[in-house]
């Protein structure tokens, strides 16, 4: 299958990547080539075979409802690019 | 001095032969000395290193006698590590000081190792030649102008060349075992489940699985002995008791069921060379008692189409969350919402991961899930059954790590042929199976990995194959020359 | 044209476990800015999601009380779309499999009729932080102490078929969650919510019209306005010629109507997928009959036992039984007098005139199910009357003591020793001659004027039957 610029920059949007025109053609080459080769996977014998989301058949752990974890604002945000009033700030949010 | 192993140190620090302080310092003169030739290490902790050091001297005066008490180790920077920059090989997280250790760290501390610094890596751990790192290219210590594989090519070559001991490494479609035979060492990727993956940044959730990477088998016993455990903070950690992965090293090979799966021997692109050095493998093997025959992967032909089509849709997700909000790489000015994703993104992100995410976004999404995701995931099932009826005939398997040499930095510029690099190794991953490579003879002076496929927790077995190979043979101790 | 109208509603409830649905972090409101957001809530590198138990407890719980299937493998599943509230980039939530399967919810209708309304599902997920617009200069502040609080969302067949039966169906469930000791049901702090999707169709068509999506429902009221504008605005772009937009829509209660959420315009693609940090959650026969075991009696197990046991209306007891605490506190009430009656009518009376008009909750108010009680008993044993009750029971709610102290400080006792009814009564006929005359030549009307004064005289403190009968017997004597 190849993929086109148009449809490089419709992907690229959906990751929120940015991307010029020069960038998304360079991408659909490759992502066409991806593509191409994962076709391989159409002539597999899967009829009626379950998909397998998980290396092991094992079920999910509870977790005690307990607080284990300590207040570490400060640490946590001393990492943070813009921070205020113990807020992260991101660009005004439209609704 | 840099000759000894990480398991020979142990027992020199143990006889207070050498102290930790001593051995840390040699390793880090090595390291000022010789990584510049490799470019290895993305960071080097050098105080820390020679403070933990310290402790570990203390402890060692005390009679201690944890696994790892005083051994210098590296850790492949896709773990988190408190107070050190954990940047994953990328300049998204180039600012990123963990303020929490992975459970790898914390265990490895906790017997007393000795963290000299973090090691480069593919960017995010997509690659198999270490160029998509944000920190340039590794190389190879047996050869500079070739790659040292990836993703974990920083700890690979710094074990091929000693500047440390031991590292660790993670491996989501081949990415200790690949390095490990380019460079000429040992590297184990446990079962899934094994190793904690709680502060190891995800690639992709269900094949991630950390691991060791040093000379011998037996020091990546002694390594995995640390690493592995249950560990509440990972739903897949798997709950099972403690063992010892050494136990089983001086166990003969007697009776042993090797399997060779005809799939991993065929046409598809392996050098005639590499074949003769596992030919020749087998045959020592032979001669310690191991009978082997030909086995059946019918559909591990598969198996990398299914992991470009999985291991990417996972990442496109794990991956949403650097940002730009919260901490790691920003973009200056962001216009708007919109504007500080895309720029921040754009920006901190390199090709690979991008054609990555890209990739993995548009299998999941409305109209195409069903025929790449759910398909990719029913093939990995058969995959996994192909491995269940294989081991209900022999005991572990055996193949070629890679199809062919460490290749030429910038010699595979098509992801495709890229990706090929990990045709005998991403099964086990998909499978979610224990699997190892180990030295198995040179080439024109590089060095060629047998790869070792073992059942579900079969570790321990893998390990005691690998070191009886290594009593035979001298492959693992070969150091290049320019490190020795 | 006669339009008919099909809401189906989508509630999200807070389940009020004390730490969070995948990470050890505490759920508490109100605290300070991401002082209860962990690495897990903060969507830090590495970090991983385990379930938390009482979350799983909760949700089987309320299947369980719903007659839904619980599912016995369900799967935890990634909505991927990026937001800043939202720190992974995608919310852990359930798709394909829900913990909980099909189940139903009987509503009562305003006449009375009951309707069964199906719940489609109802599934764990984790909740997002919260934005603040305001005290930035174009920017928006995040705060992530509500990211990762359990939420459960239940998810009703679009069988609702007018904006009343909408707030019915969630009343009900308000109810429902709370009985349960689920969701604290505070909907001010978010901890009840509510979409509702609303279309209208031709009266008789079997096709559902195209439908909006309405937000920010975050009480009764709101819904029920908010659906009355939805279904107006559909009906007159429909019969303006126009066509009804399939779209998200906020409400607006200043305004009092829905506007288009332009920022959510853009076509989502959620790209959901099971979430491979997450295994399957299993849920088996031993774990569902140990959460039924802590199940409390329902509310309409309730209402049927208070018809019953106490002889109430199944008006009353629909009253009585409509939240958890107001039915414990009837039964206080009730078995602290032996009266249940009577104490029906005091709690739906006075006791709830008076919470309402001190506007406070039925925890924090004046006068407990003891106190209530203690005054029932002493209108039972006619140590006073039912009109003196409700001035004890005003000092009672300001704070002057039991009723008994209150009766005491304040002289209320009830006058029933006969000698001293009859020696008022005597004082009165003397005292009203004319009157005595009037009445003895037949104007039996003025027995009520003699009473009056009777009553007068002792401060309305005498046995009003004894009054009446000493009373006939010395007028008629």
């Amino acid at each position: 299958m190849s993929v086109d610029t148009s449809e490089v920059r419709r992907i690229a949007h959906l990751s929120r990547l940015a991307m010029n025109d020069d960038q998304a053609r360079d991408f659909a080459g490759g992502l066409s080539d991806i593509f191409a080769f994962v076709e391989q996977l159409d002539g597999a014998a899967i009829e009626g075979v379950e998909p397998m989301a998980h290396p092991l058949d094992a079920e999910q752990r509870l977790r005690p409802d307990a607080v284990t974890e300590p207040d570490r604002r400060e640490a946590y945000q001393a990492i943070a690019p813009a921070v205020e009033g113990g807020l992260y700030l991101v660009p005004r949010v439209i609704e | 001095m840099a000759q000894e192993t990480l398991s020979g140190w142990v027992r020199k620090l143990q006889a207070r032969e050498i102290s930790s302080r001593e051995l840390t310092q040699l390793y880090l003169d090595r390291i000022e000395r010789l990584d510049p030739q490799l470019n290895s290490f993305i960071t080097v902790t050098a105080e820390q290193a020679l403070a933990q050091a310290d402790a570990a001297d203390a402890r060692l005066a005390k009679g201690e006698q944890s696994p790892l008490l005083g051994v210098p180790v590296a850790q492949k920077d896709i773990f988190c590590t408190e107070g050190v920059r954990t940047s994953c090989g990328s300049r998204m997280l180039d600012p990123f000081v963990s303020p929490y250790n992975a459970t790898v760290v914390e265990r490895m501390n906790a017997a007393g190792a000795v963290m000299l610094g973090k090691t480069n890596m593919d960017e995010f751990a997509m690659g198999s030649s270490n160029e998509t790192s944000f920190y340039g290219p590794v190389r190879n210590p047996w050869d500079t102008e070739r790659v040292p594989g990836g993703s974990s090519g920083g700890s690979a070559a710094a074990v091929g060349a000693r500047l440390v001991p031991g590292a660790t490494g993670t491996d989501t479609g081949g990415s200790i075992r690949q390095p490990a035979a380019f460079c000429g060492i040992t590297g184990l990727k446990p079962t899934y489940g094994r190793v904690s993956r709680y502060g190891m940044i995800a690639f992709a959730s269900s094949l991630d699985q950390g691991g060791p990477m040093a000379a011998t088998a037996e020091d990546c016993g002694r390594m995995l002995n640390a690493m592995a455990g249950f560990d509440e903070r990972d739903s897949t950690s798997v709950e099972r008791p403690e063992e010892d992965f050494t136990a089983g090293l001086e166990q003969d090979l007697k009776g042993l069921r090797i399997g060779l799966p005809t799939e991993f021997f065929g046409e598809a692109g392996l050098d005639e060379r590499v074949r003769g050095v596992i030919d020749a493998a087998i045959e020592v093997l032979k001669g310690r008692g191991a009978e082997v025959r030909e086995v059946g992967l019918p559909n591990s032909h598969l198996s990398v189409p299914a992991y470009y089509v999985v291991a990417p849709a996972e990442c496109s997700s794990n991956l949403a969350r650097f940002d730009g909000v919260r901490y790691g790489y920003r973009c200056e000015n962001p216009e708007d919402l919109m504007d500080l994703y895309t720029r921040s993104r754009g920006e901190g992100f390199g090709d690979e991961v991008k054609r990555r995410i890209m990739v993995g976004t548009y299998v999941l999404s409305a109209g195409y899930y069903d025929a790449y995701y759910l398909k990719a995931q029913k093939v990995r099932r058969i995959i996994a059954d192909d491995f269940r009826r294989a081991f209900e005939d022999v005991d572990v398997l055996l193949a070629p790590t890679t199809p062919e040499l460490p290749f030429a930095l910038g010699a595979k510029a098509d992801p495709v042929s890229m990706y090929l690099s990990d045709i005998y190794t991403i099964a086990a991953n998909l499978a979610g199976l224990p699997a190892m490579s180990l030295p198995a003879g040179e080439i024109d002076g590089l060095p060629v990995g047998l790869q070792l496929i073992g059942n579900y927790f079969d570790e321990a077995r893998l390990l005691g194959v690998a070191h009886q190979y290594q009593q035979e043979t001298d492959w693992h101790a070969r150091v290049p020359a320019a490190f020795a | 044209m006669e339009w008919e109208t099909v809401i189906g509603l989508e509630i999200h409830a807070q389940l009020n476990t004390v730490s969070k649905i995948f990470s050890g972090a505490p759920t508490a409101y109100g605290a300070e800015p991401n002082r209860q957001a962990c690495p897990v809530d903060l969507g830090m590198p590495g970090v991983l999601p385990v379930l938390n138990q009482g979350a799983v407890e909760r949700a089987v719980m309320l299947g369980l009380a719903i007659n839904a299937e619980i599912t016995p493998r369900s799967v935890f599943a990634r909505k991927n779309y990026f937001y800043p509230d939202l720190p992974k980039g995608y919310q852990i939530s359930q798709f394909e499999l829900p913990i909980v399967g099909l189940g139903h919810l009987d509503i009562e209708l305003e006449d009375g009729t009951i309707k069964r309304v199906g719940v489609t599902r109802a599934h764990l997920e984790e909740d997002a932080g919260k934005s603040l617009h305001e005290g930035f200069e174009a920017m928006t502040g995040i705060d992530l102490n509500r990211a990762g609080t359990p939420l459960i969302e239940i998810v009703s067949e679009p069988e609702l078929r007018s904006a009343k039966e909408a707030v019915a169906y969630m009343k009900k469930l308000h109810s429902l969650v709370r009985y349960l000791d689920i969701c604290d049901g505070n909907m001010q702090e978010g901890s009840f919510r509510c979409d509702a999707n609303v279309s209208v169709r031709p009266k008789g068509q079997t096709e559902f019209g195209t439908r909006a999506e309405l937000k920010n429902l975050n009480s009764f009221r709101f819904v029920e306005r908010a659906i009355n504008f939805e279904v107006e605005r559909q009906i007159d772009l429909i019969e303006g010629g126009g066509s009804v937009v399939q779209e998200t829509r906020l409400y607006d209660p200043d305004r009092d109507e829905t506007r288009s959420m332009r920022s959510k315009e853009e076509a989502n693609d959620y790209r959901y997928f099971p979430d491979p940090d997450l295994l399957p959650l299993v849920v088996d026969h031993a774990f569902i009959d140990s959460v039924r075991a802590k199940l409390p009696e329902l509310p309409d197990a309730k209402r049927a036992r208070f018809v019953e046991q106490y002889g109430l209306s199944d008006y009353d007891a629909g009253v009585l039984t409509a939240t958890r605490e107001m039915g414990d506190f009837y039964e206080a009430v009730a078995g602290g007098c032996d009266a249940p009656k009577l104490a029906a009518n005091w709690v739906m009376g006075d006791f709830s005139a008076a919470l309402n008009r001190s506007e406070v909750e039925l925890k924090d108010a004046p006068v407990n199910a003891d106190g209530l009680a203690g005054l029932l008993a002493r209108i039972q044993d006619e140590t006073i009357s039912g009109k003196i009750a409700k001035e004890v029971f005003e000092a009672m709610w300001n704070g002057e003591g039991n009723a008994d102290a209150v009766i005491e400080a304040k002289g209320l006792k009830q006058i029933t020793d006969t000698s001293a009814i009859d020696a008022i009564i005597d004082d009165v006929m003397a005292s009203n001659p004319q009157q005595l005359e009037q009445y003895r030549g037949g104007k039996d009307k003025l027995f009520g004027f003699f009473v009056g004064q009777v009553m007068k005289a002792t401060q309305g403190k005498a046995n009003p039957a004894q009054v009446n009968e000493r009373l006939k017997a010395k007028l008629d004597g």
